[in-house]
């Protein structure tokens, strides 16, 4: 046995497939099909958000036996923005270019659906270190469906990888695009994240038939 | 029996120490990080001054790269000679003008119509050409844009910057870019003696941008509202310093 025992490591590896925050539960989708024009605010985004989710995970389970049912929301909401503006501000202060670049990532965590249902489903139930390994595994499962949309999005929308133009260069019609490839602008907006996070689900529900719902 | 924490009393208790001490840590946050804050948005805006009239590190092709924070003050006070406002017909030097905050004044202009505007202007020297560097701020698609564009004495623009508060990440947010910035270099506002700005059109089918006296630079894809307000804002902001640097081209 390795590091974790083998309950908490279900914690971490269930979320990365069978229980995937975005292709089974269905939660965090506004946020997979804003950011994921490009790889590096995919990557930037799915860290951001393990971060917040791993700490308030952490605390509402600290605190599990002391918020009062009746407002166990506001309570939740009132940490989780707590959290993100200080990250805000220290990044502020002490690594200015990065918080440039995250710009508004950092702001839209709150609304993040995945935070509340992971606080709300999870951490209010839990031992703060199994809430924290739960925070990790959902935020990858999260982040991994927002690497693979933005992969596919970059690639085909604007031909570049992180920035690098891996399929040659557009406009000197060299690599590629000599033979007449063209980049697909229609990947740049929100439709196709949805279309390609359908085939996700598609995917995995052909390759997993227990994951198809009886109707 | 019922939980103690499901008591009136208790929930009344829990919301005012909730509040308490979360409004106090962020306030002593905000307090402690506050002059750090304050002193990188300075110095970042002297960075983005020097950036459009072209002195940054940039290599080749790629991204947008700054001088080093620790030297932006020394290179800032070397380059950029005079800081002027111009209120009326009226200029004087003021070595703060880079810090106005173009939206105050902005309201303050839309409050009372009486309200002489102060519009900062910078005059940047380097390699014994001189820039003229005016600042702007208009409306995105979700949220504030600014920048600042450089003009040399003929009203050809020498070098562009923009920044923005939350457009779309990969789509509007690709205005903050060089491949957009880039296009600016060399574009003409005047039409004859007459103002004409910069249009961000779509269709123009200039990629490289070999067509300087057309008044237009390529669009961005997925970005038409940010694009427009680009426009909007390059019209609306530099033509309130066409008089003034008129004055100036005619010796006076």
């Amino acid at each position: 046995m390795g590091l974790l025992s083998k309950k908490d490591s279900k914690l971490i590896l269930d979320p990365l497939a069978d229980n995937n925050p975005i292709t089974i539960q269905v939660l965090g989708i506004c946020s997979a099909l804003a950011i994921t024009a490009q790889l590096k605010a995919s990557i930037v985004m799915a860290l951001s958000v393990m971060v917040v989710l791993a700490v308030g995970n952490v605390v509402i389970s600290l605190l599990r036996n002391v918020i009062p049912g009746k407002i166990r929301i506001i309570a939740q909401l009132i940490i989780v923005a707590a959290l993100v503006i200080i990250v805000d501000q220290v990044l502020k202060a002490f690594a200015y270019e990065l918080s440039k670049q995250l710009s508004v990532f950092i702001g839209l965590i709150i609304t993040n659906c995945i935070i509340m249902g992971r606080f709300e489903a999870f951490a209010l139930a839990n031992k703060p270190w199994r809430s924290f390994l739960d925070g990790i595994g959902n935020a990858a499962g999260y982040g991994l469906i927002l690497i693979i949309v933005g992969f596919f999005r970059e690639l085909l929308g604007s031909g570049t990888l992180l920035g690098f133009k891996v399929l040659g260069d557009p406009i000197a019609k060299t690599g590629l695009y000599a033979f007449g490839y063209e980049n697909n602008g229609f990947m740049l907006l929100s439709p196709m994240a949805l279309i390609v996070i359908g085939i996700i689900i598609w995917v995995q529900r052909s390759r997993n038939k227990e994951l198809i719902e009886e109707h | 029996m019922a939980k103690f924490t499901d008591k009136n009393s208790y929930t009344i208790l829990f919301t005012v120490i909730m509040v308490l001490v979360v409004g106090s840590l962020l306030a002593g946050v905000a307090q402690g990080l506050r002059g750090k804050i304050s002193e990188n948005e300075r110095f970042e805006k002297q960075q983005n001054i020097l950036y459009a009239m072209g002195i940054d590190d940039n290599e080749g092709a790629g991204s947008v790269t700054f001088i080093p924070t620790k030297e932006v003050e020394a290179t800032f006070h070397k380059y950029i000679k005079k800081q002027l406002v111009i209120q009326g017909d009226e200029a004087t030097e003021d070595e703060n003008a880079y810090l106005i905050d173009i939206k105050k004044e902005e309201s303050h202009a839309s409050d009372d119509p009486n309200y002489k505007r102060k519009l900062p202007l910078f005059i940047g020297e380097k390699d014994g050409m001189t820039y003229y560097i005016i600042p702007m701020r208009g409306k995105g698609l979700w949220d504030a844009i600014w920048g600042y564009v450089s003009l040399d004495k003929d009203f050809v623009v020498e070098g562009v910057f923009f920044d923005h508060k939350g457009e779309t990440p990969g789509l509007g947010a690709n205005i903050k870019e060089r491949f957009f910035m880039d296009d600016f270099k060399g574009e003409q506002i005047m039409n004859g003696n007459d103002f004409e700005g910069i249009t961000v059109a779509k269709g123009n089918n200039d990629p490289l941008n070999e067509r300087k006296e057309d008044h237009k630079v390529d669009a961005l894809a997925g970005a038409t509202i940010t694009g427009n307000g680009v426009t909007a804002m390059i019209k609306k902001d530099v033509a309130r310093y066409i008089p003034y640097l008129e004055k100036i081209k005619n010796g006076q």
